[in-house]
């Protein structure tokens, strides 16, 4: 038990800061966002990048999944539609960034709406069968429709720019992609403690008592599809303008699959847990890589087991943090300030 | 239109489908006891495919020793995979348990990658060689008797569930599992049987597509064929899996052949939607009503 925490108002529950303390972090953390690009190599700076794109999409993908119940393999066709929205703008129309982002977003979004039309009928894993076959749809447009993504080919599009700027290197993407992921986290915590996300909440509690209720189901779950799929496509025009080069094979399922599983290590229904699974899935396989790059002169053919493992590692993750840890990082967060709350004493 | 091209693809469809039936059997098995979707059914099948492999190829043994060995190989694993990592999940919300699943199959991918590298392989040709005509319509002979062995298996299923002890135990349990305790029926060890039963149809299956398209650690996509044959038949019905598993396979030979390999599966997709839409539960499925 925390000592001083007893609210007396619904603002003072709801509100996002509790403590000066916490502001204080918070502000060191923007602070060391904001420093690190000057003091990392272009392989961290690459890597910070990475974790950015992953953390909003997982955070959308945790609205959906975690905050509503629904559960989604359709992540990476979401995120390949606002991919190919920001190449097809940008090579045919050379809108500035925050313009074709924001209709990546809005595309994603609409198409987000139309698969979840279904969720009002099917729950559960029929729609979770309903999100495959979408992406297995998504995935053949985007490799048949050749006069607009340009086939198997894919499209190579222009850097990022806005006002005479043009955004080429990692150094200025991540000034992009770092203050963007922080600004939508805030805003899905926003919507989260309104009557909105309430409502997200009380249909995956139990969603024939949310309707009795007076939740409109159908509006509900297509709003959250709508925020998800907006989330999503937002991390994948980041992707396009970050590689500059989007293929169909750039979304494959699995990488639905890898959102999934980075919800569910960081915690499910649990936005610090988005943020954390993000990261911790993106960097496992580049710790893998580095390690497999320092094993090699001891073992030669230690790069051809890399693969594997990082299979079964992946696998491992998702099947071990399920069994033994079901809240996922989040948890171990909180245990960890938990024991420095209540450090020396031990319960 | 040349009516026997048709024909003959259709055939190899069906025969095709065939299979998908026993794969689809399996996974019914397993759904309809312990209320689990199992994802990681196509990488069973590869799994067993590539023990049949290291039998038959590495260790040359002749392939009707290879063939029972690799199936049984496949059930073990499906019964270790159920005592280990499905069990703890029991009462879980159906989400987290299909993502176990979906982790044990990117762990048995990765597994099959470490002994047998990436490659694709050939798996040892072991079913005769003459080519069967049925009529005037020409079968090609590893489809024709991959379909023979299939459904001679489905046949010995089909009876165990209607007359066996095992089978009543099994249809009683999915039916009522409280009642089937009170019965005296060991409930835990019909799940664990369902597991290895539907892991064998799965493990025999993967082995004789495998002979067909040969084998690499992709071979696993192959259960998102499964799956939509069985939401398309009903989750919990062996009549739904054994129609829909036949015109799945059809409809995916037959959208291959006339429109190209890249409409194989949204084809198959495509039929998926539709029956979300009109019959979420599936064409021979229980509707199950939901109380508060």
């Amino acid at each position: 038990m925390r000592i001083g925490d007893a609210k007396q108002t619904y603002e003072a529950d709801e509100a996002i800061w509790t403590s000066n303390t916490q502001k204080l972090w918070f502000g060191l953390l923007l602070l060391i966002l904001l420093l690190f690009p000057f003091m990392a190599d272009s392989y961290l700076l690459y890597l910070g990048c990475l974790v950015g794109i992953a953390v909003i999409s997982t955070t959308g993908l945790n609205i959906l999944t975690g905050f509503t119940g629904l559960i989604s393999l359709g992540q990476a066709g979401f995120m390949g539609v606002g991919a190919y929205t920001v190449a097809w703008l940008s090579l045919n129309t050379g809108l500035p960034f925050p313009v074709t982002l924001l209709l990546a977003g809005l595309m994603a979004a609409a198409v987000g709406i139309l698969v979840g039309l279904p969720s009002l009928r099917v729950k559960g894993l029929y729609l979770a069968i309903a999100t495959l076959a979408a992406s297995v749809f998504l995935h053949f447009i985007f490799a048949e429709w050749e006069s607009v993504t340009g086939g198997m080919g894919g499209l190579s599009l222009e850097p990022a720019h806005l006002f005479g700027w043009t955004f080429q290197s990692d150094f200025r993407m991540y000034f992009i992609i770092v203050p963007l992921a922080v600004l939508m986290v805030f805003a899905a915590r926003n919507v989260l403690r309104t009557r909105v996300g309430r409502a997200f909440i009380a249909i995956r509690d139990r969603d024939i008592s949310a309707e009795i209720l007076g939740i409109n189901l159908l509006r509900y779950k297509l709003m959250s599809f709508a925020l998800s799929s907006f989330y999503a496509g937002v991390a994948g025009g980041l992707f396009a303008y970050f590689y500059r080069v989007v293929t169909p094979e750039s979304f494959p399922l699995s990488m639905s699959i890898f959102y999934l599983a980075a919800v569910i290590v960081g915690g499910m229904g649990n936005l610090l847990g988005g943020i954390l699974g993000a990261a911790f899935m993106t960097l496992v396989p580049e710790a893998l890589k580095l390690l497999t790059a320092a094993l090699t002169p001891f073992y030669p053919n230690a790069p051809v087991f890399m693969s594997p493992m990082l299979e079964i590692i992946f696998g491992a993750l998702i099947v071990g943090f399920l069994i033994f840890e079901p809240h996922g990082l989040a948890e171990i967060w909180h245990r960890i300030r938990r024991f420095f709350r209540l450090w020396p004493f031990r319960n | 239109m040349d009516w026997l091209f048709f024909g003959e693809i259709s055939l190899a469809g069906l025969a095709m489908g065939g299979l998908y039936a026993l794969i689809a059997l399996g996974f019914v098995m397993i759904y309809k006891a312990t209320r689990v979707i199992n994802f990681a059914i196509g990488e069973i099948m590869m799994f067993a495919a590539y023990l049949f492999l290291a039998f038959a190829g590495g260790m040359e043994l002749s392939a009707w020793i290879a063939l029972p060995l690799a199936v049984i190989g496949g059930s073990i694993l499906g019964g270790v995979i159920e005592k280990t990592m499905i069990r703890p999940m029991l009462g879980e919300s159906p989400i987290s348990v299909v993502m176990v699943t979906i982790g044990i199959a990117s762990i048995l991918v990765g597994l099959v990658e470490f002994v047998w590298t990436a490659d694709p392989q050939l798996l040892p040709n072991f079913l005769p060689r003459e080519p069967v005509f049925i009529g005037p319509l020409y079968l090609a002979p590893k489809i024709a008797y991959g379909f023979l062995i299939g459904a001679a298996l489905l046949i010995v299923y089909l009876l165990y569930f209607r007359f066996s002890r095992g089978g009543v135990a099994l249809r009683a349990t999915a039916s009522d599992q409280a009642a089937a305790y009170s019965m005296g029926i060991n409930v835990r060890r019909v799940f664990n049987l369902a597991w290895v039963f539907g892991s064998l149809a799965a493990s025999l299956a993967g082995v004789l597509v495998a002979a067909t398209g040969g084998l690499s650690p992709q071979f696993g996509i192959i259960g998102l064929s499964v799956l939509v044959v069985v939401i398309v038949g009903g989750l919990d019905s062996i009549l739904g899996a054994l129609v829909a598993g036949v015109f799945i396979g059809w409809l995916e030979t037959v959208a291959g052949a006339y429109l190209g390999g890249e409409y194989r599966m949204p084809a198959t997709f495509v039929v998926l939607a539709v029956i979300l839409v009109i019959r979420p539960y599936g064409l021979f499925g229980t509707h199950e009503i939901e109380r508060v």
